[in-house]
């Protein structure tokens, strides 16, 4: 049971890096621009796609990986300049139906561009296989290169936020984006600059996944709803909130998924256990939200209400 | 359009029921002297390759016939969009608009069940290549339906079979929540009596295993079960491999074929599956056939591809045998159930529900000499294996 324990939270952790890095832009985009963008998951899924391609086309991962920052700066300024910029001064709800539109425009391109089947990319050679841990057990290695990776950005963001002029602009604009500009400052570059970030950091979170899971259309749609919880409880337009959040989210998660059924059954009988315990595991992350929005209605690190 | 579909839905049922009555009326397509057969495949979508290689298979059998059956032969051509919807409405526009004389097809269970009565009911003849549900093989059989697959449980009963053979006492069972998952499991418990260490149903489409495989490394179970058709199959082959759980056997139906090798290819050899047939099987009729389809497509051939191949060949031999007179329905599907071709898999006959006898093997992921990848047989598990609801098909012998 306590190898079990440790897997899952490996796993959990490995998840938790993955939605920090999409929920870090999220959380950006939505508190500092106050644009609800629906479409982030559209960049997750099309980093996973230009990783696949430029592997594809270049023979290496490693290749893939670094052509697909450029291609992720260009789409994340032409979505920006495109799109987003125009949905600054509009409503929510005017921004939920653009930016879903978003998604549904760029599901099919993707599929008209890379057709229906999921395309699939290998492990590099040097991460691929896995380690011993404990026992019996062992872990992929490309899952612990993900951890690490995650964590290093994590750390990487934590410095330019507290210790950058630019980092002090993005706090300020999560706090009071009013008076960021009132002193002068051209909040247009500061919201393009911060857009493209996030959807770069997105673009890496699909890229780190490909080898994992199949590069797939709608992929995006799957992890959105879980990162929007991460934000939530995190506070929007904290990036320590949404690390923590993230970690919190993925570990009980996994965790719960696993643990749930097993403890069930010590007071339940076996087959109810489970079909109860199956019913329970996904509503657990929101029982976390609402558990903490209850206690901190701004959020773990919100600073509005 | 909805108003004419809720206005075309009422008039087919009324229809159907009126022919019903007499079911031994040719339908109007028996008439014409051309062999009009109309496909039904999922051809768009994330399943599009299987119903791609249905389609193939059954293309690549009617070019080197030709005219099947010596009569002119004309393929309509339909993709169902894995939608019961719009199948049901296809294959009603098929039997009644194009007035064809077969429908071939299709790829997924809820379509059969949702085009069945469509076609069965105006006397036009249905063959299933691929779907092949419980309740179609028991009390609903009927006369007007053939099946060239097999029974849905029966490749989940082999490896059922095959963990008992090896005297598995303990074995992980995981498949997704839904309908068919919990069939597979429990066709996988007909033939298998030893312990179940664990068994997971987990969320459909799911592409992320590692709790799952996490819980696999903690139980360290004798062998895995499982059942996850496509994109799911892919995802859990590979991190499988990755989670270094090779050594631990990894039994499993419709998960590791011929249209997820390609995206899986190393992570997946040596695992092993359960079917009626693989490439490699020694005999001429699948030499051929395997040859000629790597040869046309640049693929190997699946069981799908197979399947549907012997569909054409079955129309092609019971329409010579009626000498091209369809309008004589009874010595139509006598000529049908006498299944007189050679087929890929060796020995192949109906049953009294008209789902097929034949056997079935246990299968092994391999790189081929070619350098592609492929099913390769390992052993046979069930000879002439007739399906377990057959006793319940009371179409008579007549």
């Amino acid at each position: 049971m306590a190898n079990l324990f440790v897997l899952q939270l490996l796993n959990g952790l490995q998840l938790g890096v993955l939605l920090f890095l999409i929920a870090a832009g999220l959380t950006l985009v939505f508190g500092i621009m106050d644009v609800v963008n629906l479409a982030h998951g559209v960049l997750y899924m099309v980093g996973a796609y230009f990783l696949a391609t430029f592997a594809a086309l270049t023979g290496s991962f490693w290749w893939g990986l670094l052509l697909m920052f450029p291609a992720a700066i260009v789409v994340g300024l032409v979505l920006e300049v495109v799109v987003i910029r125009r949905l600054y001064a509009r409503s929510h709800l005017d921004q939920v139906l653009a930016t879903f539109g978003l998604v549904m425009i760029a599901n099919e391109t993707v599929k008209i561009v890379w057709g229906v089947s999921p395309l699939s990319v290998p492990t590099p050679e040097i991460l691929s296989g896995s380690v011993p841990l404990m026992g019996p057990l062992q872990y992929p290695v490309y899952r612990i290169a993900i951890i690490v990776t995650g964590l290093a950005v994590a750390g990487g963001l934590y410095l330019v936020i507290n210790h950058t002029r630019i980092g002090m602009l993005l706090r300020a604009g999560a706090t009071n984006r009013t008076m960021v500009s009132a002193l002068g400052i051209d909040i247009g570059k500061l919201f393009a600059i911060v857009f493209t970030l996030g959807a770069v950091l997105a673009c890496f979170a699909g890229a780190l996944v490909a080898p994992i899971l199949s590069v797939d259309t709608g992929m995006g749609e799957s992890v959105l709803i879980l990162t929007f919880v991460v934000v939530v409880i995190g506070g929007i337009g904290s990036i320590k909130g949404a690390f923590l959040g993230a970690i919190l989210v993925a570990v009980v998660d996994t965790i719960g998924g696993v643990f749930g059924p097993i403890l069930l059954r010590s007071v339940l009988d076996p087959a109810a256990a489970g079909q109860t315990g199956r019913m329970l595991a996904p509503m657990l992350v929101y029982i976390l939200m609402a558990a903490i929005l209850f206690a901190r209605p701004a959020g773990l690190f919100g600073g509005r209400a | 359009m909805t108003f004419k579909t809720s206005l075309l839905a009422p008039t087919a049922l009324s229809l159907g029921l009126a022919t019903g009555a007499s079911a031994q009326d040719a339908p109007p397509s028996a008439e014409d002297d051309v062999l009009k057969i109309g496909l039904v495949y999922t051809l768009s979508g994330p399943a599009a390759a299987l119903g791609e290689q249905a389609k193939n298979g059954f293309m690549l059998a009617a070019e080197r016939i030709g005219n099947l059956g010596g009569m002119e032969t004309e393929i309509v051509v339909i993709d169902d969009e894995q939608r019961p919807d719009k199948a049901a409405d296809d294959a009603r526009e098929l039997v009644q608009r194009e007035e064809v004389d077969f429908v071939v097809g299709p790829i997924f269970s809820n379509i059969l069940v949702a085009i069945h009565q469509p076609v069965t009911e105006t006397g036009t003849i249905l063959i299933s290549t691929n779907a092949g549900t419980s309740n179609f093989a028991g009390p609903e059989c009927s006369p007007n339906f053939f099946v060239t697959s097999y029974q849905n449980d029966q490749n989940h009963e082999v490896m059922g079979a095959y963990a008992e053979q090896q005297g598995y006492q303990n074995v992980f069972l995981m498949a997704p929540n839904y309908q068919a998952g919990k069939d597979s499991l429990a066709g996988f418990k007909h033939s298998y009596t030893g312990g179940v260490a664990g068994e997971v149903f987990t969320e459909l489409g799911q592409l992320d295993f590692s709790s799952e495989l996490a819980q696999i490394a903690a139980f360290q179970p004798d062998a895995l079960f499982t059942f996850m058709p496509g994109g799911m199959g892919v995802n859990l082959v590979k991190q499988y491999d990755q989670a270094g759980l090779s050594s631990i056997p990894f039994l499993s139906a419709f998960t590791v074929d011929e249209t997820t090798l390609p995206a899986t290819q190393d992570a997946a050899v040596g695992l092993l599956g359960g079917a009626n047939w693989a490439p490699d099987l020694d005999n001429a009729a699948n030499e051929e056939f395997v040859t000629a389809y790597i040869e046309k497509y640049g693929a190997v051939p699946g069981t799908y591809a197979m399947q549907a191949y012997d569909a054409a060949q079955l129309i092609d031999s019971a329409v010579s045998k009626v000498g091209g007179d369809l309008t004589d329905r009874d010595a139509l599907r006598a000529a049908i159930k006498e299944a007189d071709f050679d087929s890929p898999r060796g020995d192949f006959s109906f049953g009294v529900n008209n789902y097929p006898v034949q056997d079935f093997y246990l299968v092994e992921a391999v790189k081929r000499e070619d350098g592609m990848y492929g099913t390769s047989i390992r052993e046979k598990i069930f000879d002439d294996y007739v399906d377990t609801y057959a006793e319940q098909c009371e179409m008579g012998s007549s």
